[in-house]
């Protein structure tokens, strides 16, 4: 091998065993660096009501409740579990039934939250209005006003 | 091709190519621009404010391509000990970290309206943070050493461990994270529909233009910089 060679090989390997170590440390702190939970997943790590943490899923449909006085209500789904949220405060624009939300606050109960802010994810998926209405008439829109809509996010469930 | 890894031939190259790129950067730029904010339509859930994309999203690619360029010349510098390749690693660093900046603070305007926060540790924004702390690393590190070709080998070094940050850039989107998920480079075709899709890559390439342009003139910058340095260092010679 000519000198070149060796370097070249060095490097790669070097580079190679940095990978593989980067790769097992992100693998080995995987629950401790994921942004938010979805409701499935509360049950599942046996997350404790009193912990501080975030909740990312869908706005279900036809549960969010604006009354004059009292916090907003509504709940967040991944569609295998529900949690009833309640948030006091304004809501990003994007905020609508149907539409990715993270809500970041207090687990009260295993399946009620107290949301202290509330952030719009939307998707990746970018169309022109008169296409989007186009696909709602023939009931294919995903996002925004359809009934039972699949998830829009792929990070929904599981990460 | 081999012939204009010479300095000298470089510069010879460089001064027939600027003019042209220059122009090219220029004409793209302007009908890229005019695309995505005159021509392609709104979206239908964001309305006018994703036209941001047209900005944001060549920034973040170029943020992530110039440090793979980076990488490269890192490899030529380590490996076949390339004097060019070592201009050229100098030369990125700055570029890319303005790139990464571009990405970093169109990406909060455009986060502040639609999610409803300028800034959160998501896993996507805080890796393009980090690449955007390496860039300013080796910005130093480049500072801090006087020999430049030990000052090169130390900032390859640095480059190639810091090259597993793009990787986890690319499948930050996949973890829970605010940030959607990829909408160009992905399985099953671009989710962006075409009237909005070919702006943004007129504007890809229009980015890419300013990239390369910019490359080449901070390389000639760096390569008459050495020479006056290894004059004025024999002109010190010669006057003791």
């Amino acid at each position: 091998m000519t000198r070149k060679g060796r370097r070249l090989a060095l490097i790669g390997s070097a580079v190679g065993l940095m990978a593989l170590a980067v790769g097992l440390i992100l693998f080995a702190l995987k629950d401790n660096i994921v942004f938010f939970y979805a409701p499935a997943e509360l049950a599942e790590k046996g997350v404790q009501p009193g912990t501080r943490l975030r909740i990312g899923g869908l706005v279900k449909q036809g549960t969010v409740e604006r009354a004059p006085g009292k916090p907003i209500s509504f709940t967040v789904t991944d569609n295998v579990k529900d949690v009833a949220v309640t948030y006091d405060g304004l809501l990003p624009d994007l905020f609508r039934e149907g539409q990715g939300v993270v809500v970041e606050g207090v687990l009260e109960t295993k399946d009620t939250f107290r949301a202290d802010s509330v952030l719009a994810k939307h998707d990746e998926t970018y169309m022109p209005r008169e296409v989007a209405d186009a696909l709602k008439k023939q009931g294919l829109w995903r996002g925004g006003t359809a009934q039972n809509g699949p998830p829009t996010t792929q990070s929904q469930g599981s990460p | 091709m081999l012939k204009y890894a010479n300095p000298t031939n470089f510069l010879t190259l460089a001064a027939k190519l600027l003019p042209w790129l220059g122009a090219a950067t220029a004409a793209l730029f302007a009908f890229g621009l005019y695309l995505g904010f005159f021509v392609a339509p709104a979206d239908a859930v964001q309305g006018e404010i994703f036209r941001i994309m047209y900005i944001h999203v060549p920034a973040a690619w170029l943020a992530m391509l110039g440090y793979v360029a980076m990488a490269g010349s890192a490899l030529g510098t380590l490996v076949w000990r390339h004097p060019l390749a070592d201009v050229a690693q100098k030369a990125a660093a700055p570029l890319g970290a303005a790139f990464t900046f571009v990405c970093l603070v169109t990406g909060s305007l455009w986060g502040k309206p639609t999610w409803g926060t300028w800034w959160v540790w998501d896993p996507r924004l805080t890796s393009v943070l980090v690449l955007f702390i390496m860039y300013l690393g080796l910005i130093a590190l480049w500072q801090t050493i006087e020999d430049p070709g030990r000052a090169a080998r130390a900032a390859a070094i640095l480059t190639l461990v810091g090259i597993v940050n793009i990787p986890i850039i690319k499948f930050s989107v996949d973890w829970n994270s605010l940030h959607q998920g990829e909408s160009v480079f992905r399985a099953g075709g671009s989710t962006i529909y075409p009237t909005m899709l070919w702006p943004l890559l007129v504007m890809a390439v229009a980015f890419t233009l300013l990239f390369v342009t910019l490359l080449i003139m901070s390389m000639r910058n760096e390569i008459l910089r050495r020479r006056v340095r290894r004059l004025s260092l024999l002109a010190a010679d010669l006057a003791r």
